[in-house]
């Protein structure tokens, strides 16, 4: 039960990962594709996230009788994937509206057929 | 004083000119700054390599953060030689972009388009050079997110959902890499590689750095396009621009080959690996690659797939290195990186040449244009010999390195494959070079181009004396291999202390 209870955080990242893979793998649309990949990057923040803990550790900022603090590296680390993940999910969804504007469709059979048939 | 920045000026002088040259008027000024500053960049990898090639390392603190607290550049002789082949690479496909860019791509995104290929260039330099695994996933995104844009811009809409595809692909590897670096620093509490390596042995049983380097390999596995997740490749090399094609063949997917060698070898450790079935997977997928991905290419309608299938096939010699894991091995692997460069580079920029004047890349039409464009086809054949392993070129010095170490194994199979992938090799060669030289011009072609072949004239010296620079190189590293196989047997020093 300590192994549920206890790692909470650690499951639900598991669940969101997989639960966001499944969707990039699984979905024919172009759009649904990058919220799945969106879905799937937000598990690996949350997971950084959770590293940082420390037990009973205060928020990392210097204090008077504070010895023992939650490590601040990994939550930095995260704003630069944060970035990143912004700058893919830009640059895919501006991908997306220019496949409409070339095929007129964004379900990935459809485009596939229209290439197939030239 | 400014010397000892250096190695960070590598990085740092692309990363500057991408923003300037973006904001820059139409003309051939872009192009002109990204050549100087390609040049440069490929001048101090040089200056790089000569002062590590005696074995020793260079240190660089960002900031003046000392390691592991602060990000560190460690450059080796494998670095350099990573920095190096892409440097040089990119030196020598601008000066060949100016007049393909022009016939390719809207004139209004010029700019933009030398702006990408320099942030291009900051993030595969940027691998090479750093020593903090997580600036390294920083770095790959960089030159991702660049390849992305590249790619789209070519003249097919096919190219969109190429690029979109590599991105979806892309990003999955490289969310796995964190995931797998994540891991890493829950157990280590370090992001630096050498720290890495020196905390990891006595936590070897632990699952979650077994997890951890699932994860990581996995994520570079589909970045460096190994077989069976190489699928964005293809698409992506076939409609991606001439001068993009060019540049990503030759380096992107050997940068991520050294990134898996680095981890495989510095922050694992080989001991490490052999204790998992990653060794024998290796070998499995890149023996099925090879010979698989070969058929296929002979199999191919289109010269810039034939190529890009080919090159898969290639990536597998690679990771064989990497899998057989003794020094012999290694060296090959390395070998092959930068002669591998070599010839794709030439092939992608022969063929290149033919669609500058052709305007298509389909084999049928390229009937009888040996003949009129003498000094491309020479530029093939020459390449190609070397793709297929003939003596006095550079591709036969990496095959019999290869060679060498599978027979030091005993792995009888594997040489076997080795010899089975050239002769394949040989075939789809001979596929682009019986169109070019031994079909008559009139045949196929004007029907379906609308065109003469017969009017073709050879390509101009712009597109022509890039190309036969490489060619020469492959011919030179064929003889002379004081560079490749010196440098390499630096670096395998340094990356497999422990191997027999």
């Amino acid at each position: 039960m300590d192994m549920i209870l206890g790692h909470y955080n650690y499951w639900l990242v598991i669940i969101i990962m997989m639960a966001g893979f499944y969707t990039v793998i699984s979905r024919g649309n172009l759009i649904k594709k990058i919220v799945g990949l969106n879905i799937f990057q937000v598990s690996v923040f949350l997971l950084y996230i959770s590293i940082g803990n420390v037990k009973d550790g205060a928020v990392p900022i210097i204090e008077k009788g504070v010895t023992l603090y939650s490590n601040p590296l990994p939550h930095v680390l995260i704003l630069t994937a944060i970035v990143v993940g912004v700058a893919t999910t830009a640059l895919g969804l501006a991908l997306v509206v220019r496949i409409k504007e070339a095929y007129g469709s964004i379900e990935e059979d459809d485009i596939h057929n229209q290439d197939q048939s030239l | 004083m400014i010397e000892s920045h250096l190695s960070l000026l590598i990085v740092v002088l692309p990363l500057l000119a991408a923003p300037v040259i973006a904001v820059l008027p139409r003309g051939h000024l872009p192009w002109a700054i990204s050549t100087l500053v390609s040049w440069s960049v490929f001048y101090l990898a040089v200056w790089q390599l000569m002062n590590v090639s005696a074995g020793n390392v260079i240190s660089y603190e960002l900031g003046g953060w000392a390691p592991p607290w602060g990000i560190e550049y460690r450059i080796d002789a494998a670095n350099a030689l990573v920095a190096l082949i892409v440097s040089g690479i990119a030196a020598l496909t601008l000066p060949y972009a100016l007049k393909s860019v022009i016939k390719e791509i809207p004139q209004k995104q010029h700019a933009l388009f030398y702006a990408a290929f320099m942030l291009c260039l900051t993030g595969l330099l940027g691998i090479a050079q750093t020593g903090d695994i997580f600036n390294l996933f920083v770095f790959l995104e960089i030159s991702s997110l660049s390849s992305y844009a590249l790619i789209s811009l070519g003249k097919k809409r096919q190219a969109l959902t190429a690029a979109y595809q590599y991105l979806i692909m892309g990003t999955i590897g490289a969310t796995f890499f964190i995931i797998g670096v994540g891991l890493l620093y829950a157990m280590t509490g370090t992001l630096n590689m050498a720290d890495l390596s020196q905390r990891l042995p006595e936590l070897y049983d632990h699952r979650t750095i077994h997890t951890a380097f699932a994860f990581i390999m996995v994520g570079f596995a589909l970045k460096l396009a190994l077989f069976p997740l190489h699928l964005w490749l293809p698409n992506a090399y076939t409609y991606a621009p001439t001068v993009v094609t060019i540049f990503l063949a030759a380096t992107s997917t050997k940068v991520a080959v050294y990134v898996m060698l680095r981890m495989v070898f510095t922050v694992f450790g080989f001991s490490f690996i052999e204790n998992t079935p990653t060794d024998e997977l290796f070998l499995l997928l890149c023996v099925t690659g090879i010979l698989m991905m070969s058929f296929y290419a002979i199999y191919q309608k289109d010269s810039k797939r034939l190529l890009a299938y080919s090159s898969v096939a290639q990536i597998g010699y690679m990771m064989l290195g990497i899998g057989l894991g003794s020094m012999l091995s290694v060296t090959a692997t390395l070998v092959h990186l930068f002669n591998h460069a070599l010839i794709k580079g030439a092939l992608f920029m022969a063929v290149g040449a033919l669609i500058y004047r052709i305007g298509s890349s389909r084999l049928e039409h390229f009937s009888g244009l040996g003949k009129q464009m003498p000094w491309t086809f020479a530029a093939i054949v020459v390449a190609g010999l070397s793709l297929i392993g003939v003596p006095g070129t550079a591709g036969f010095i990496s095959k019999w390195y290869l060679v060498l170490a599978a027979i030091e194994k005993q792995q009888w199979l594997i040489v076997a494959v080795i010899l089975i992938g050239s002769l394949l090799a040989v075939i789809y060669v001979w596929k682009i070079i019986e169109v070019l030289y031994f079909q008559a011009s009139d045949e196929t072609s004007q029907i379906t181009s609308g065109q003469k072949n017969i009017n073709v004239k050879e390509a101009p010296l712009m597109l022509l004396i890039p190309m036969w620079g490489l060619v020469f190189a492959n011919v030179y590293f064929g003889f002379n291999t004081e560079l490749t196989v010196g440098t390499a047997d630096q670096a395998v020093k340094l990356l497999v202390p422990d191997a027999n």
